[in-house]
């Protein structure tokens, strides 16, 4: 009887669906543009003053370049190649210490995640180690690797490591125990049990640890980058600031900017299909 | 197919120790529960009759005396001893078909072809693919009871398990558990504090009382299935075991230890 309601509802939800698609379909995109002007606002108003400032010579242009100025020197660079050759080094480096850093992330967490000895002997260590700022220990990694990639690498692998490692231990450590007793009930072995139970159950602390770490290997890029290289969005930043070619500095800090929100959404995206069981707040309709 | 194997508990008592003394949870238990019996274990909080299903369960080793199924001794939870909690406890991650084959694999041909034959048994054709938020309580707890009968238990422990459900959906799901029952000839012994529900389905109600927890008294039922919730026989055994109740509360209040 239940079955027969619900399945009912279902077609009835179909069948009206597909009546109606291109209503739909126009409602929907209406929306998101809806969405997209209204995140609009604020930065359009926000560069309309910046650049009736600078037009009028209120602010100088060593000290606050006005947006076109700014979007000049960006398709130079771009046309110049030198933006793209720049960014590749960077991209290169950062993929590398966090690939490096989260990658012992998950491995260590999960180790002392899973075995309560691992936990003592390796987890008070780290968490010394963890609130060591970048600043601090980059003379120490210039001294010990050089001025090359390693150093820098490194650096970045340092920052990227605390976050997933921390959060792939909580996740693990968070699996309901109701669900273990099921696990216990049904014979898991120990591979079904990591992979069917406590992988699964730690995915949305692990992707948090994930996006999180991303957002602090590029901060380690720019330290990195900043205290001495010769290529690099960074090198291009310090050089350009020594140069007082302010409008170039601005297009370091953009491309920072968006790279970063970029990797964020790539992150995002992987966290919806892999999280799609889960049934979360979506926020306010309203304000 | 595992057959269905018999129970016998022995002597069986737990107690333990807290700040106001010692408490008996369970005192001398003795039963012997035929293959293909369905019981249910009917009484008032606290009596104990969640952990004595725990017991045979294996899932509470705490204990003295033995729980022995099929000539041998319960020691562990395990696929034998199928297990329906009062929740669904569903991996929120699977879809219907993949929580039901859970540690096994639904390229296999054989367990696919079970997994679909169980997923009519339950009625649930067409949610296969649905994750478990998309279901409702019944259809969940539906799930669960697919899962348990895959392994082909022996024995299938029912810890309340409709009791969190509404009274329609309640009703609906004992039946679908009695066709179950008679499809596969399983072992039932299931825990509940709805009288009706235990008259409906049982072949021997076993009610327990509080303050030690034993089983005050067995009660045979002998009506054929499916059996009418308003015949005249369901209410007089209905009686029986309300009056059986109210000397248990006498008991408790003359005992100074009412609720």
């Amino acid at each position: 009887m239940q079955n027969t309601n619900e399945a009912i509802r279902i077609t009835g939800a179909t069948e009206s669906v597909k009546s109606k698609p291109n209503r739909h379909a126009v409602t929907a995109l209406k929306t998101k543009g809806k969405q997209a002007v209204q995140g609009m606002i604020l930065p359009a108003m926000i560069l309309g003053i910046w650049q009736t400032v600078g037009a009028m010579n209120l602010v100088s242009s060593t000290i606050l370049p006005t947006p076109v100025a700014i979007g000049q020197a960006f398709i130079d660079l771009i046309v110049s190649g030198e933006l793209f050759s720049h960014l590749q080094v960077s991209i290169f480096r950062a993929v590398l210490g966090f690939l490096l850093g989260a990658g012992l992330g998950l491995i260590l967490g999960t180790l002392v995640g899973f075995f309560n000895r691992a936990e003592q002997t390796v987890d008070p260590t780290l968490q010394m180690l963890r609130t060591i700022p970048h600043l601090a220990v980059m003379p120490l990694f210039i001294l010990w690797f050089g001025f090359g990639e390693l150093s820098k690498v490194l650096l970045i692998a340092k920052g990227a490591f605390f976050p997933v490692y921390l959060n792939t231990f909580l996740g693990i450590r968070g699996v309901d125990a109701k669900l273990f007793e099921v696990a216990r009930i049904l014979e898991f072995n120990r591979v079904k049990l990591v992979t069917k139970l406590i992988l699964p159950a730690a995915m949305p602390n692990i992707l948090l640890g994930i996006r999180l770490s991303l957002g602090i290997a590029w901060l380690g890029l720019v330290v990195a980058e900043l205290m001495g290289s010769s290529e690099g969005v960074g090198y291009m930043i310090m050089d350009a600031r020594q140069f007082t070619q302010t409008d170039i500095v601005f297009v370091g800090i953009i491309i920072f900017a968006l790279v970063g929100k970029l990797t964020d959404s790539l992150v995002r995206y992987f966290e919806s299909k892999l999280l799609k069981w889960r049934e979360s707040y979506k926020g306010e309709g309203t304000l | 197919m595992t057959q269905s194997a018999e129970l016998r508990i022995d002597s069986l008592h737990k107690s333990f120790t807290n700040p106001q003394g010692r408490i008996h949870v369970l005192d001398n238990i003795n039963a012997k529960i035929k293959p293909g019996e369905f019981i249910t274990v009917i009484g008032p909080s606290g009596c104990g009759k969640s952990t004595l299903l725990k017991i045979i369960a294996g899932l509470d080793t705490d204990y003295e005396g033995a729980a022995i199924l099929g000539g041998k001794k319960i020691e562990r939870p395990g696929i034998n001893q199928g297990f329906i909690f009062q929740e669904h406890r569903l991996f929120p991650w699977l879809t219907v078909e993949k929580n039901i084959a859970a540690d096994l694999s639904l390229k296999d041909p054989e367990i696919r072809n079970r997994v679909d034959e169980l997923i009519r048994v339950v009625r649930l054709e067409g949610f296969e693919k649905a994750y478990p938020r998309e279901l409702s309580g019944g259809m969940s707890q539906r799930v669960a009871i697919a899962r348990a009968l895959l392994r082909r238990p022996a024995i299938l422990l029912l810890d309340e398990p409709f009791g969190a459900l509404d009274a329609f959906t309640r009703n609906h799901l004992q039946d679908v558990l009695l066709d179950i029952w008679r499809r596969n000839k399983t072992t039932m012994i299931l825990v509940t504090h709805d009288i009706d529900e235990s008259i409906y389905l049982a072949n021997r109600v076993f009610i327990m009382s509080p303050r030690p927890g034993r089983i005050s008294k067995i009660i045979p039922v002998h009506l054929p299935y499916p059996r009418a919730r308003a015949g005249t026989c369901f209410q007089e055994i209905r009686q029986r075991v309300m009056s059986e109740f109210e000397k248990i509360e006498e008991a408790q209040f003359i005992g100074g230890s009412g609720i």
